[in-house]
């Protein structure tokens, strides 16, 4: 099981979360000037890395926050993890926990 | 090629088994072919022998990373059915299921299919109509298809608990022409039979680059050399976004683990393949005697081919509440793929946005099912440049009109 760090709770088990997804995604502000290709890139296309990624996890039965989460996808080693929006993806400078 | 046959056996049996030639060839890449197939799973060397077998084109090569099969293709769980909900998707599953009624005879290999019948269970009212409508779906397209209430259920498989006061069976759909198939065997006999046809099948070969120019490929880069071809076909289940990504696009794939296990062997008990998407869990017995159990994918992103023991744990509670006999069993090993989920659970068979490369992809937790049929349609699209009927509507293109093929209630955690 994955020990996540939740940056208010401290370092808990997976099961206590539910996974977010890639995170970093923010939706285009007036959808309506993105063509069709554009929207569905933003909907459903993904990175989704072998290596580090940068994803959101959910305390779902815990604090209840969203937060970032850096983790390699090949050994789940964790690199950090913050504060949903505040810019880890540049993983050298992520607040450790 | 030797062909396999009763005669062919006793005649080896004769002189001690000691002269059977090996199955394929294990030559070095050439400098070029008409096609590459990068990925050497049941649908990559499936997708070699059609075109070859159909297109009349024989100058071809399969790239496998590992060994052959090693992927999802020698990890899967080897449920095959079609009852899927949208039309679609009836399509090409069914057609893939016929072609599985035939396919040893085809290969002149036995992929041990074996139609025992695939019970979908339901624990409650929503799932119970929510799988009625999938059965009339399946039943108004030729799908075959049946309800079963659960006096029904308990005749058609006495092992199973149907009255668990924590999980009532409140009913079943069963597709009886569905079930199992040996799932090596498939990977196998698709290479030899593609190996005949002269078919390259090169092994501990791992492509990690394109020669793409002017929009176009011209080959491909891999640990044994550049390799040159006009067309190639990406085959790589888990790894889809991996290879799309050194191709410069990208795809609405997500790569997650999926595990499953087996128990020790033990005497004939269950003649039938049982699921139950509301606890995530589904057995069979295979023909060595283990119990084949497994359930949902983890939730999360992964290429560690391991997920997290408590999802495991889950498949087998939910295993041993519909057959408390099971308690007893010990389990014999557990492992995990990686694998391909696209955001509506159906495949990717595409022209991809590089000029001579397609995909395919997305068949997630359930594409060993559709490997006859899939790397059939996807032949046709290799060779062709145009989509086969059966393969239409799974291009990448249905992300942008929104034309998807929404099967999350029949292949989310169902195989
Ligand atoms: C535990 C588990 C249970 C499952 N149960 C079922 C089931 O009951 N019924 C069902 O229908 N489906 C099931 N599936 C899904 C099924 O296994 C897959 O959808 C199907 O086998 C995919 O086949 P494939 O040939 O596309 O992929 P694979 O067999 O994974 O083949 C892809 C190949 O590509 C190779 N490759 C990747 N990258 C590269 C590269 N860069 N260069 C060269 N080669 C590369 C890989 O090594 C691999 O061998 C299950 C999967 C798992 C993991
Ligand atoms: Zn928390």
């Amino acid at each position: 099981m994955l020990m996540i760090p939740c940056p208010w709770c401290g370092e808990r088990a997976e099961v206590e979360f539910a996974y977010g997804g890639e995170g970093g995604l923010s939706r285009p502000v007036v959808p309506g000037d993105l063509s069709d290709g554009e929207w569905a890139d933003y909907v459903y296309f993904r990175k989704n890395p072998k290596g580090t990624h940068c994803e959101l996890w959910h305390h779902l039965h815990g604090c209840g926050r969203y937060f970032e989460v850096v983790r390699d996808t090949v050994d789940n080693k964790v690199h950090g993890s913050a504060e949903s929006g505040s810019d880890i993806r540049g993983v050298s400078d992520v607040k450790k926990v | 090629m030797q062909r396999y046959s009763a005669f062919s056996l006793v005649r080896h049996a004769l002189s001690e088994h000691k002269h059977w030639r090996r199955a394929w060839r294990s030559p070095a890449p050439k400098p070029r072919y008409d096609a590459i197939i990068v990925g050497g799973g049941g649908h990559g060397l499936g997708t070699a022998y059609y075109l070859a077998r159909h297109h009349n084109l024989k100058n071809i090569a399969v790239l496998e990373r590992g060994w052959i099969g090693g992927g999802n293709t020698g990890r899967n769980t080897t449920i095959i059915r079609s009852n899927y909900l949208q039309e679609e998707s009836q399509g090409l599953y069914e057609l893939a299921r016929k072609m599985w009624e035939t396919l040893s005879q085809e290969l002149n290999y036995n992929v041990m299919f074996s139609p025992r019948g695939v019970l979908n269970l339901c624990h409650d009212e929503h799932e119970l109509k929510g799988l009625r409508r999938r059965v009339f779906a399946n039943q108004a397209r030729g799908v075959r298809g049946e309800f079963l209430t659960p006096r029904e259920v308990k005749q058609f498989c006495p092992p199973m608990r149907v009255d668990c006061p924590r999980l009532p069976v409140v009913g079943a759909s069963l597709q009886r022409n569905a079930g199992t198939a040996r799932h090596d065997a498939v990977a196998w006999g698709y290479a030899r039979a593609a190996d005949r046809l002269g078919v390259d099948i090169i092994e501990n070969c791992t492509v990690n680059g394109f020669d793409i120019r002017d929009g176009a490929v011209r080959g491909v880069r891999t640990t044994r050399g550049d390799i040159a071809a006009p067309k190639v076909a990406l085959v790589p289940a888990g790894h889809a976004g991996v290879l799309a990504n050194l191709a410069g696009f990208r795809l609405p794939i997500e790569s997650r683990p999926l595990q499953a296990l087996v128990s020790e062997p033990v005497k004939p008990c269950l003649d039938t393949v049982v699921m139950s998407g509301a606890i995530h869990g589904y057995v069979s017995q295979s023909d060595k005697g283990e119990l084949v159990i497994g359930g949902g994918a983890d939730s999360y992103n992964g290429y560690s081919q391991r997920g997290s023991p408590h999802v495991l744990a889950g498949s087998i509670a939910a295993v041993c509440h519909l057959f408390p006999q099971f308690r007893r069993l010990r389990m014999l090993r557990s492992w995990g793929g990686v694998v391909d989920i696209a955001p509506d659970a159906s495949a990717i068979l595409s022209a991809a946005p590089v000029g001579g490369i397609y995909v395919n992809c997305g068949w997630g937790t359930g594409g060993f099912k559709a490997t006859p049929g899939s790397a059939f349609a996807f032949a046709h699209l290799v060779a062709k440049g145009e989509p086969h009927l059966k393969g239409r509507a799974f291009t990448l293109a249905r992300f942008a009109t929104g034309r998807l093929i929404d099967e999350h209630s029949a292949a989310a955690v169902a195989h």
